[in-house]
């Protein structure tokens, strides 16, 4: 059997394959030269690698934001967020998911559901954003 | 050289907090593998005297009397929570030496002395915003020093809000804040070499630093002399950005229920055998020795109590679950003794070599079914961890290690992600 030869200086770790795709023998590829790699939904959806965090949504208080029952949230921390965003809050110690409203008199936290009050955050309560919602996925 | 040394509070509580807010402000412990001993605790379980390694049972009734939370072990949640840690704290610094789960050096030789205190609180500030830890750091000039400047920033004693700058102290309050540092707060004096420096009349971090590197050098070790040095801004240790080489592999718990009959055991070394040779493939290393015990309570020192132990060389080295298996199991039966409650069971993997590059045996030996092993670590990787097993591991494990306080695997399982509504 030939022997596998590297360059100098080139590990190939076991199990790896030597190229990204097999090489024709007859004709080369002239896709070969184009070639950049498969998208990836993690490039796609995650900015901020170890700062992003997925949060599953139980209820339907955010419905009217597109976000549902189930859904998986993808929560980025590193961003500050903004009048608008949605948010994962800390209220008193619990976890809600709601849109962030900077309003002049205090800030409140937006339902998205009728029946599912808003929460206007003012006296002695104490809140914490947690992080911000950037995509919301939804198996159909 | 200028380093920082960076270190998670009370890191496992602190990964707990991040998913449970209302922990903050309560005292919670987090306790070792079988909910043994305390591992962690919050600054709040601390003022309340739970020492280190206190066994859950003897803080029981402090507990209740002021509602402690205690908690399992919950591994994959801190090793996800550290390597996003330890991957923000890269981007400050050109070089990081990862020292433990919860701590790194990083090398700050570019910046400007002004500019240090100024890096180490937007350090603080980025991990407490991306990941919900808050981190302590010190400065100084060598990484025995920016051990003692973190120590420092931890007990607030000098510098604010979490970080300490030695490089930027004047002498004069170094001096007057490792006066009141015990010998033993410095990095690598032990209990027995605090006790020998004691004896020389150095109790504190000050009368070390202000020691003859060379006598004690001479009097005690070569290590003790270059401390001595670090503790004068003489950098002996470099930075090590590439961890050593692995020596060996173990793997050991402690069974959740007590275990007499020898098939339990077998299951469990079986399955010890089998994390730690998926370790060792990862690695790409083949292990050339073998060593296995099982041991009833250490608490127990009465007639009944057994300790069994043995270690084998392997006729060729190998990295194969099914001829390490084979054999841990011969030498458990070898061990094995009626009539004794084992508690503990451990394998461990010696002499480790390269897999590339091994030696091969003059007596025909029963070759590693590399193939076999590389589909195992693909089934296993791609569905989970024992998916595909040696029958040899059992189905039901009776004897796994109890977590009975264990929290979700909120960053390393879809079914077990934080809920919001």
């Amino acid at each position: 059997m030939p022997r596998l030869s590297c360059p100098e200086g080139v590990v190939v770790p076991p199990g790896a394959p030597l190229l990204e795709r097999p090489v024709p023998a007859g004709f080369p590829s002239p896709a070969a030269d184009y070639y950049a790699g498969r998208l990836s939904l993690d490039a796609h959806l995650i900015e901020h690698r170890e700062a992003t965090f997925f949060v599953r949504v139980a209820g339907h208080s955010m419905t009217g934001f597109g976000i549902h029952d189930g859904d998986l949230l993808v929560v980025d921390r590193a961003g500050t967020p903004a009048d608008r965003s949605i948010v994962i809050a800390v209220l008193d110690g619990a976890f809600t998911v709601k849109q962030l409203c900077l309003l002049p008199e205090g800030v409140l936290l937006r339902s998205g559901a009728a029946g599912h009050a808003d929460i206007l955050v003012a006296g002695e309560r104490e809140l914490v954003v947690w992080g911000v919602v950037r995509w919301s996925i939804h198996k159909v | 050289m200028t380093v920082a040394l960076v270190d998670g509070n009370n890191f496992f509580v602190s990964c707990e907090r991040v998913f449970n807010p209302r922990l903050e402000n309560r005292p919670v412990v987090v306790l070792s593998n079988n909910d043994g001993c305390a591992i962690a605790r919050s600054e709040e379980a601390k003022a309340l005297g739970v020492a280190m390694g206190t066994p859950w049972f003897q803080m029981r009734d402090l507990a209740r009397q002021h509602g402690i939370v205690a908690l399992s072990s919950n591994y994959a949640l801190y090793g996800d929570m550290s390597d996003r840690m330890m991957a923000i704290l890269a981007g400050f610094a050109p070089e990081q030496e990862v020292y433990s789960i919860d701590e790194c050096f990083l090398g700050l030789d570019g910046l400007a002395g002004s500019e240090l205190a100024d890096c180490g609180r937007r350090i603080r500030a980025c991990v407490r915003q991306w990941i919900g830890i808050p981190v302590c750091v010190g400065i100084a000039a060598t990484k025995t020093l920016a051990k003692l400047a973190n120590h420092c920033a931890k007990k607030c004693l000098a510098g604010s809000a979490g970080v300490c700058d030695f490089t930027r102290l004047p002498a004069v309050e170094l001096d007057r804040l490792l006066a009141r540092l015990p010998v033993g707060a410095v990095w690598g004096i032990g209990p027995r070499l605090a006790r020998q420096l004691g004896d020389l009349g150095l109790t504190t971090a000050a009368a070390l630093r202000a020691a003859d590197a060379t006598v004690l050098s001479r009097r005690l070790s070569v290590q003790v002399g270059r401390i001595v040095c670090e503790l004068n801004g003489i950098a002996c240790l470099a930075l090590e950005e590439v961890a050593a080489p692995q020596q060996q592999i173990i793997v050991s718990r402690s069974f959740g229920i007590p275990v007499q009959g020898l098939p339990e055991l077998e299951e469990a070394v079986a399955s010890y055998i089998a994390r730690a040779a998926e370790k060792l493939r990862r690695e790409n290393l083949r292990a050339g020795m073998l060593h296995v015990y099982a041991r009833s309570s250490p608490h127990r020192q009465d007639a009944t109590h057994y300790h069994g132990s043995l270690m084998l060389p392997l006729a060729t080295p190998s990295a194969d679950t099914l001829v390490l298996t084979r054999m841990a199991l011969d030498m458990l039966r070898r061990i094995y003794r009626r009539g004794p409650v084992y508690q503990k069971a451990g394998v461990a993997l010696l002499e480790l070599s390269d897999a590339a590059a091994s030696q091969a045996s003059l007596l025909p030996a029963a070759p590693d079914n590399a193939a076999l092993m590389q589909a195992l670590d693909h089934v296993n990787a791609r569905w989970g961890r024992g998916t595909l097993r040696s029958a040899a591991e059992g189905v039901r494990q009776p004897w796994q290690m109890k977590r009975a306080r264990l929290t979700p695997g909120y960053t390393t399982a879809w079914d077990e992600l934080l809920c919001v509504s």
